[in-house]
């Protein structure tokens, strides 16, 4: 889901809860109302809150994968074409030696794995990101902490300023704040 | 919203308080200090062993034919396995989905980067012209010849290169979240920089947590079956020199299982002191200690079983020079190195059957420490005890570890600790919000049942 576009001056506006369940309660409230596009901000994973905002993803797993198949493949290829391109002849042992080759297969096939996956990872998540407009939210800082938030953006059908911070309101969070777009993204 | 209460205002805060706080407001300025001079001190004498072996060559080591691997390949295959235990931690135990890992992972991971730097270092070092070690590496060059990919060395590259990527990798998204938990409590605009750069702009998003999640446990599940890979490739490059003493098939699952058992022995060293210079009893309870300890007895009585399997693979199979080896290596000139493995390894060891002494802090260290320089010991004597004496009576010969040896050896404690110590001066050290997790899933499993 993309963030809203720098189109208007208003970001969205967030919530703040002091417990899980609240905000998981307060996601559930919002979209009976016909509220789509939510954010959730937690100091550490909670199980079930990415799909109650509806959102599934596989990407992830599918780069590792990929990375996986094309790292066996540099590693075998790489190895197959050297010993075909500079042929040393040692007492007449096979060129293509596989149980020798396989072990460096192995290897690059994790290497890239690992790095396809934790790249998609920060790609999809569009990290690094040093600014972002939530940061200028005064309490946004104990989102790291033990504070649980909850984001509703702009460019949600039903968001509407006074209409949205009253249904914000009905969930007794601690505070509602107003999230502007800040300057405008590089 | 303003954060009105300030300071600890429910139990999560308090435990990422607690960790942020160290690199924020170091507690232990005096002794962290002292440390580090040491380790200063220790790092000189590595440049200066390192410059000594650059400009006369590896003729100053101890290494003749025919004991051409001494300290630095014992080193070597110590240090890296000492770094497996931080990713069997670290990963293993995720998958496991057991919780108390979350209080030991950070520093277990940091302890298998910087001992993964100082065990790739030595090869390079070993090579005699170590500035061209990246021959290795297959480039189009000038002279248009690959690297020999039949060769261990070449796989040695690419395994420890793996390796390190990947620990780094890890131990990189599994410390972002602390990292933006730092930045948020920063008050100094310096630190505020510094780990708001680190951490990337990590905000804690609910669909940034799931692809992290996703990442961060399909990173540790290839983390671990790569930990099995390195060190079998390890036991095959023995494998691969004809050597008496060399070929046993139980050398796989035993240079792992010894990898990891001299690992959990400094993890536990590492705790131990952590726990105590930094005040973490709170995080790093008795029960973690505990934990370690069986962990460590665990892995132990493994290894032991490898000393035995392969007394019994060389008995059985009858063959003269195999038998002749393990009789070098139980009464040889080496004889010292097989015993102190023997009693360095599992005598203590045995302590920790019992409770008390498993979560008595400075028992474990010393056990820990006990069984770091027994697998030291059963590293020198892999190489040395089977080198020494091979087929041939015109190829016996022995070795002594010359100065420079145990000063590179020395050196490269520091080349651990330097980095170490910056790490506990400068990062959480500990999984806040891993605790956090934990804590909050307890909660609820309780509320379930």
């Amino acid at each position: 889901m993309r963030e809203p576009a720098p189109a208007g001056n208003v970001f969205g506006m967030i919530a703040q809860f002091d417990d899980p369940d609240r905000l998981k309660d307060g996601i559930r409230r919002l979209r009976d109302q016909g509220y789509r596009r939510m954010e959730a901000h937690t100091p550490f994973p909670i199980e079930g809150l990415a799909e109650m905002l509806d959102f599934r993803d596989n990407r992830i797993a599918w780069a590792t994968f990929a990375g996986g198949v094309l790292g066996a493949a540099t590693g075998y290829g790489m190895q197959v074409y050297t010993n075909l391109d500079y042929v040393i002849d040692i007492g007449g042992r096979p060129l293509i030696s596989n149980p020798a080759f396989m072990l460096i297969t192995f290897e690059l096939m994790v290497l890239f794995a690992v790095l396809a996956g934790i790249g998609a990872m920060l790609l999809l998540n569009r990290l690094p990101r040093l600014h972002h407009p939530l940061f200028d939210v005064p309490a946004f800082h104990m989102a790291s902490t033990d504070r649980f938030f909850l984001v509703v953006y702009a460019d949600d059908d039903r968001f509407d300023p006074a209409a949205t911070r009253a249904a914000l309101e009905a969930l007794t969070p601690i505070g509602i704040e107003d999230v502007l777009q800040g300057e405008a993204p590089e | 919203m303003s954060d009105a209460t300030g300071g600890a205002r429910s139990p999560y805060a308090a435990v990422t308080a607690e960790v942020t706080g160290i690199p924020l407001h170091y507690p232990a300025p005096r002794a962290w200090w002292i440390c580090f001079g040491v380790a200063l001190l220790l790092f000189a004498t590595f440049l200066v062993a390192a410059g000594v072996l650059f400009l006369y060559g590896v003729g100053v080591w101890g290494n003749n034919i025919p004991v051409n691997w001494g300290l630095a390949i014992a080193n070597y295959v110590w240090f890296l396995g000492i770094g497996h235990a931080g990713t069997l931690i670290s990963a293993l135990l995720l998958l496991l989905n057991a919780h108390w890992r979350n209080s030991l992972n950070r520093f277990a991971e940091a302890m298998t980067l910087f001992a993964v730097i100082c065990a790739g270092l030595y090869p390079i070092l070993h090579l005699g012209r170590p500035w061209r070690f990246y021959w290795v590496f297959p480039y189009p060059n000038t002279m248009e010849v690959w690297p020999q990919f039949k060769s261990p060395l070449a796989w040695d590259f690419f395994a420890v290169l793996t390796y390190l990527t990947v620990s780094v990798a890890f131990w990189y998204i599994g410390i972002v979240p602390d990292l933006a938990a730092t930045r948020d409590r920063a008050r100094k605009r310096r630190q505020q920089v510094f780990y708001g750069l680190l951490a990337l702009g990590w905000r804690g998003s609910a669909r940034h947590w799931t692809r992290w999640r996703q990442a961060y446990r399909l990173t540790a599940a290839i983390a671990v079956p790569l930990v099995v890979s390195v060190h079998s490739e390890i036991s095959l490059l023995f494998a691969a020199g004809p050597i008496p003493g060399w070929a046993s098939t139980v050398f796989p699952p035993y240079f792992v299982l010894g990898a990891a058992f001299s690992g959990f022995a400094v993890v536990s060293m590492i705790a131990v002191v952590l726990r105590h210079a930094l005040g973490l009893g709170n995080l790093v309870r008795p029960r973690h200690l505990d934990l370690l300890g069986k962990l460590l007895l665990a892995t132990g009585m493994m290894t032991a079983y490898g000393y035995c399997a392969e007394v019994f693979d060389v008995l059985y199979s009858g063959r003269e020079h195999e038998i002749r080896t393990l009789t070098d290596r139980l009464t040889g000139a080496y004889a010292w190195s097989y015993w102190g493995a023997v009693i360095g390894n599992f005598v203590p060891l045995q302590l920790l059957w019992f409770r008390r002494l498993r979560s008595s802090p400075t028992a474990l260290f010393l056990i820990g420490l006990s069984v770091a320089i027994g697998m030291w010991f059963e590293r020198y004597m892999l190489l040395v005890s089977s080198l020494y004496r091979d087929w041939l009576v015109s190829s016996w010969g022995e070795y002594h570890a010359s100065f420079w040896e145990w000063a590179l050896f020395a050196g490269m404690l520091g080349v651990f600790l330097v980095p170490f110590l910056l790490f506990v001066r400068a990062l959480p050290v500990i999984s806040a919000f891993e605790v956090n997790e934990a804590a909050l899933e307890e909660k609820e499993a309780r509320r379930n049942a």
